[in-house]
């Protein structure tokens, strides 16, 4: 965090003076270890088993908060008997289909009740409607069908046991499932010696409990894995079992690689989701916008509204044109026939499919995985537009990228014609960020851009205004076709020289407004009859009253510890989600030290220190009939409304693609056998569809050629540089602070390998070659890792060939397999050699990796196995 | 007013306290930020893409081109000097291991050599007891680097002026605290009047005392120290050699009164000498 993070660890320093403890842990010793009060170095990769471990040890030691988990969560809840547990099956769960590789999610339900899940994989029980062509949704889409589908949850209330000791109930399956995840096993995976283990456990559990909350903040190295949602699930479910979720001080904190990528996904940039999580529809026959809604809305809490949010949606998009009539304009959505991920979009440009590409602040070339693989599919693009700061990589791989060093490509042989469009800097334009808080803040435009800089907004406002000008004149304006261009509100006043667009236009019809154009002050105004319109509805608020709540700056000093007047937080300016778990089952605080919002019984409503995050005036003691739908359905004692039983899920019985519960998996290619299962890797990895020459994958564990790749490596981003560098590299300033690209090795590894300090290391993979400046450092440390040193290498991924400082990029080494959830690559594990010296020049560089691959036995089917 | 003798010499000593840096390298995650917000302000010019290998530390010390500096010290030490619990990296291997960080910068001493020995008086101190070089007066003699005795001020090659921390002289002028001050995330880098620093970093010493840190300590912050105390003192988790710090920093020109006055003595032995010696050969006569 004190690395990527700087301004962000003030507060972690502020805490740390008021007597926070700070455990790190990381398989290196980084800024954040140096401040810590524990560092913890293991092997990356293997967070499911550390986590996992503790989660045993809250269990086993039942240092659990019992109140909270048996009111709270779904631990008494009890599953249907065609569940089976990774435990019983070998590392694989109930309902997995092997030859399509994909699990149906039924064999993980509730008895006697069937849940969507709030947010994510809602469609996955779009089979089960009747008379449609589910079957090639999941073929197309496999484990991810996006968008539409599922039978609503079923009548009836699912089956408890509040003793908690019935053998299908949650808990008693928790407790099974983590049952070998013992102080012995984490060290044997993680390399983590137990006392030291124990040390985190106690310190984490001492300070979780009524009096005490604890926080867990992670980033992209829990993500970035083929189980990557699931190692977050895993810290969920023990925050949740310790009462850390709902409360001050407690939760689990996404840190963002960017200022805004909490916005990026509330507003997404992602190809399965609109504004607001609602589900990009898929491209099922004769869908309307009321079986999108039938299927997509949850029985019971705040999803249930999910018409109204979708209507105000299209109405935002579609204005006049965009009515009952129409169906709302739903069918001027785009349609997914499958996953259109990133990486699926490589695969698309390498077959010809895909034909153009926008790159608006990004830079593949360096910045995603397979960097070979990014490079090859844009030399097969017809056109390619990049808009940032400097002449990336992503814009100039065509001159003077590897693949023209190497004789791969030639630059008159590319037709990829390229446009390089100059970006403007945040301080060149005004809008908002929003940060992992879910709060947005406004920033102003300090200083108009210099030369043809321009904003996104002005860049795609007048793209779009031009796109339609085209469109509504000529023999084609009448088309159909056109309708959902020509009909859309492209309405935003500009001014100044450039014509800027007002982004506080756009702001406010994300806020929405009502049938007179007045703004809207909550999500709860919003109808599914057209009346309202919206373009976010969780937005709905920041800007309640016309006026930019995000744009509010008032110090903390001057208002309350909760500063809800600073920026805007969405929902409804909520600072802590779910809040109603900060208060016993009547509606009383936990404790007084840890207070934030209760019940008043004179009033007979909510509220304290935030706003409360429940229905207002629901009474503690509310219990809702069988019959009732909706936020009627949410009895007193639910605090997780967003989900359809109102409970947090410790076992979550639909969403995921890849179980209900989180399970240790190797990594994609790992030097190490997984000591916990027969199941090697996570069995509904999506990997398959990137068997490719440029993508091939490692043996791992025991099979043979994997000790060719015997060292674990991870990447990583130092304080000094951003990202994939375009920011960074470019200027003197912060390339001086690093001027070069660098592997970090521990003294240990530099005898084994010949490394000599400042001197030169070419690092391997069956991917591609690198060579990188040897920092020989204590703080790498060798681990002991089943009974053998495991040593791990460290690669900055901020270089390319660009910029003041250049280097080879570290992401060249890392291969296409993903998470099945969300699509995230496996970039922070995998396996690597590394020898003396610089890599070869030329054709040679691709050589040597062919000679890995021959010594190391690699196939087209190697690691391609369930 | 507890350094009348910095500010003195500007005239203004009744209005104005002297201003100054406390940098605690406790609390220092080495972020650089106070390096790039230098830069940025005071327009000082990259100066090399050396990898050095020092650790995270490519800048490698104060300079004409450098004013903030941050030191990163991998270290190995003796485990009963252990800060708090630092894990399995503190307790393998005969020792704790530890990641020091320290952000340096000008001194801006009580008695400050640089200033005495400035020929032109480009040199001067100002309203706020701070040391800066006016580099419209600079005429690069270079007397004042030798005379620094942290090694601090240096020449710019191209240039051949002296350059260093001016503590954001124009930036004071107009209320503002220092570029480097206000950029530091973790108040590694305060700002204000020296004797409040002083004060809370006495309290922040005993703080880490308590707490098992008795490695910590100030330095730069006495004023009966060679140099009658640093306008910019830093709170050390170690030896100040370990930071490249000279451990008993003295005024180059202390010596200079005295010197001055054993050489009028010798003079004056010479010129009585002298005398006496015509006085002699007169009397030969």
């Amino acid at each position: 965090m004190a690395e990527c993070h700087p301004v962000g660890f003030q507060w972690v320093m502020e805490a740390k003076a008021r007597g926070a403890k700070i455990v790190h842990i990381d398989p290196r010793f980084t800024r954040t270890s140096a401040l810590a009060d524990l560092h913890v170095p293991l092997r990356a990769g293997t967070d499911i088993a550390f986590l996992g471990g503790i989660v045993h040890y809250v269990l086993s030691q039942e240092k659990y908060f019992r109140e909270y988990v048996l009111n709270y969560t779904n631990a008494a809840t009890i599953l249907t008997q065609d569940y089976a547990d990774t435990e019983d099956l070998d590392g694989v769960f109930a309902g997995l289909d092997t030859e399509h590789r994909v699990y149906d999610y039924r064999a993980w339900q509730y008895e006697g009740m069937e849940v969507q899940a709030a947010s994510g994989e809602r469609d996955l029980a779009y089979d089960d409607r009747p008379g449609d062509a589910g079957a090639s949704v999941r073929q197309a889409a496999r484990g991810e069908a996006h968008g539409s589908g599922g039978a609503d949850v079923g009548t009836g209330t699912p089956r408890r046991d509040e003793t908690l000791t019935h053998p299908r109930c949650v808990f008693q399956v928790l407790k099974h499932h983590f049952a070998r995840y013992t102080p012995e096993l984490v060290e044997q995976v993680c390399g983590v010696p137990a006392d030291v283990f124990g040390r985190v456990c106690e310190l984490l559990t001492e300070n979780s409990g009524r009096d005490r909350t604890s926080a867990l903040v992670y980033s992209v190295g829990w993500t970035q894995h083929t189980v990557g949602v699931q190692y977050v699930r895993t810290a969920s479910i023990l925050q949740t079992l310790l009462g850390n979720i709902g409360r001050p001080g407690g939760g689990i904190l996404a840190l963002r690689g960017h200022a805004s990528i909490q916005g990026s996904t509330d507003i997404p940039t992602l190809f399965d989701l609109l504004p607001g999580y609602i589900p990009m529809p898929h491209a099922h026959s004769s869908e309307d916008l009321e079986s999108f809604v039938q299927a997509e809305s949850v029985r019971s809490g705040f999803w249930a509204n999910m018409r109204a949010y979708t209507v105000s949606l299209l109405k935002a998009w579609w204005g006049e044109a965009a009515t009952a009539e129409t169906d709302f304009c739903f069918d001027y959505l785009p349609r997914l026939t499958g996953s259109h991920s990133t990486y699926e979009t490589v695969l698309a440009q390498l077959a010809g499919d895909c034909k153009g590409y926008f790159l608006l602040g990004e830079n593949p070339a360096v910045g995603s995985a397979n960097g070979r693989m990014q490079r090859l599919a844009m030399a097969n693009l017809d056109w390619l537009v990049v808009r940032d700061f400097s002449l990336i990589e992503s814009a100039t791989w065509w001159l003077d990228g590897p693949e023209i060093e190497s004789g791969e490509l030639r630059t008159e042989d590319i037709r990829t014609e390229v446009f390089f469009m100059p970006a403007a800097a945040h301080t060149e334009k005004s809008g908002s960020f929003t940060n992992t808080q879910r709060m947005l803040q406004w920033h102003h435009t300090a200083v108009e851009p210099a030369g043809d800089a321009r904003s996104e907004l002005w860049f795609t406002y007048h793209l779009g205004r031009k796109i339609r000008e085209k469109l509504g004149r000529g023999p084609g304006s009448a088309d159909e076709m056109n309708r959902p261009v020509l009909d859309l509100t492209w309405d935003y006043p500009t001014s100044g020289r450039t014509a800027e667009p007002d982004s506080e236009a756009v702001l406010a019809e994300i806020n929405g407004w009502d049938a007179d154009g007045k703004p809207l002050s909550a999500y709860t105004q919003l109808a599914g009859d057209g009346s309202t319109a919206c373009g976010c509805w969780i937005y709905c608020g920041c800007y309640a009253d016309g006026v930019n709540q995000a744009a509010r700056r008032k110090p903390g000093r001057e208002q309350s510890w909760v500063a809800p007047e600073w920026g805007w937080a969405w929902p409804a300016n909520r600072r802590v989600l779910y809040n109603r778990a900060s208060a016993d089952p009547d509606g009383k605080p936990w404790s007084e030290r840890k207070a934030l919002i209760w019940w008043d019984q004179d009033t007979g409503s909510w509220t304290g220190h935030d706003i409360p995050d429940f229905v207002p005036d629901r009474a503690p003691s509310y219990r809702p009939p069988d019959d009732a739908t909706g936020v009627d359905a949410i009895s007193g004692i639910d605090p997780f409304i967003m989900q359809a039983d109102g409970k947090a899920w410790l076992f979550a019985p639909a969403g995921l693609t890849d179980g209900p519960l989180p399970t240790h998996y190797e990594p994609q290619d790992s030097p190490f056998r997984n000591l916990l299962y027969g199941q090697q890797r996570n069995p509904v990895r999506q990997v398959t569809v990137f068997r490719n020459k440029h993508n091939r994958l490692q043996p791992s564990g025991d099979e043979p050629g994997s000790d060719v790749f015997p060292y674990v490596t991870t990447t990583y981003r130092l304080t000094e540089h951003h990202t994939a560098g375009g920011m960074s590299r470019f200027l003197p300033y912060l390339s001086e602070l690093q001027p070069e690209f660098f592997c970090e090795v521990s003294p240990q590894l530099a005898a084994e390998r010949g490394l000599e300090h400042l001197g030169w290391a070419t690092i391997v993979s069956a991917r591609a070659a690198i060579e990188a400046r040897v920092l020989v450092t204590e703080r790498i440390r060798p681990l002991t890792v089943q009974g053998r040193t495991l040593h791990q290498v460290g690669l900055p991924y901020h270089w390319g060939s660009n910029g003041c400082t250049t280097g080879d990029s570290a992401n060249d080494l890392t291969a296409l397999s993903l998470d099945p959830n969300v699509h995230i690559q496996e970039v922070k594990a995998f396996a690597c050699d590394i020898r003396p010296g610089r890599r070869p020049r030329g054709p040679a560089r691709l050589e040597l990796v062919r000679q890995y691959q021959a010594r190391a036995g690699i196939t087209d089917q190697t690691g391609m196995g369930l | 007013m507890s350094d009348p003798e910095a500010t003195a010499s500007s005239g203004q000593a009744e209005q104005q306290p002297r201003l100054g840096f406390f940098t605690d390298t406790s609390v220092c995650i080495g972020c650089k930020a106070c390096e790039v917000a230098c830069k940025e302000w005071n327009h000082v010019p990259e100066d090399g893409l050396l990898l050095t290998g020092m650790s995270y530390d490519n800048s490698v010390g104060l300079g004409a081109d450098t004013w903030r500096h941050v030191a990163f010290i991998e270290q190995r030490r003796p485990a009963r000097t252990v800060l708090a619990e630092n894990g399995p990296a503190g307790t393998g291997d005969g020792g704790e291991f530890r990641w020091l960080m320290s952000s340096d910068v000008c001194k801006h001493c009580t008695h400050a050599a640089c200033l005495d020995v400035c020929p032109t008086g480009a040199l001067f101190r100002t309203e706020f007891g701070t040391v800066v070089v006016q580099e419209d007066v600079c005429n690069g003699c270079g007397y004042c680097i030798p005379a620094c005795p942290y090694g601090v001020i240096d020449q710019r090659k191209d240039d051949g002026r002296a350059w260093k921390c001016t503590m954001c002289y124009d930036r004071l002028g107009a209320g503002l605290e220092p570029a480097c001050a206000k950029a530091c995330p973790t108040e590694s880098i305060q700002f204000g009047p020296l004797d409040e620093l002083r004060e809370r970093a006495a309290g922040r010493l005993a703080d880490l005392h308590e707490a098992g840190v008795s490695d910590a300590r100030l330095y730069g912050a006495d004023p009966g120290d060679g140099v009658g105390g640093d306008g910019a003192f830093f709170l050390l988790l170690d030896e100040p050699e370990v930071y490249g710090l000279p451990p008993d920093p003295v005024v180059t020109t202390r010596d200079l009164p005295s010197i001055w006055r054993h050489a009028a003595a010798a003079a004056a032995m010479l010129a009585a000498g002298a005398a006496a010696a015509f006085a002699a050969s007169g009397r030969r006569r």
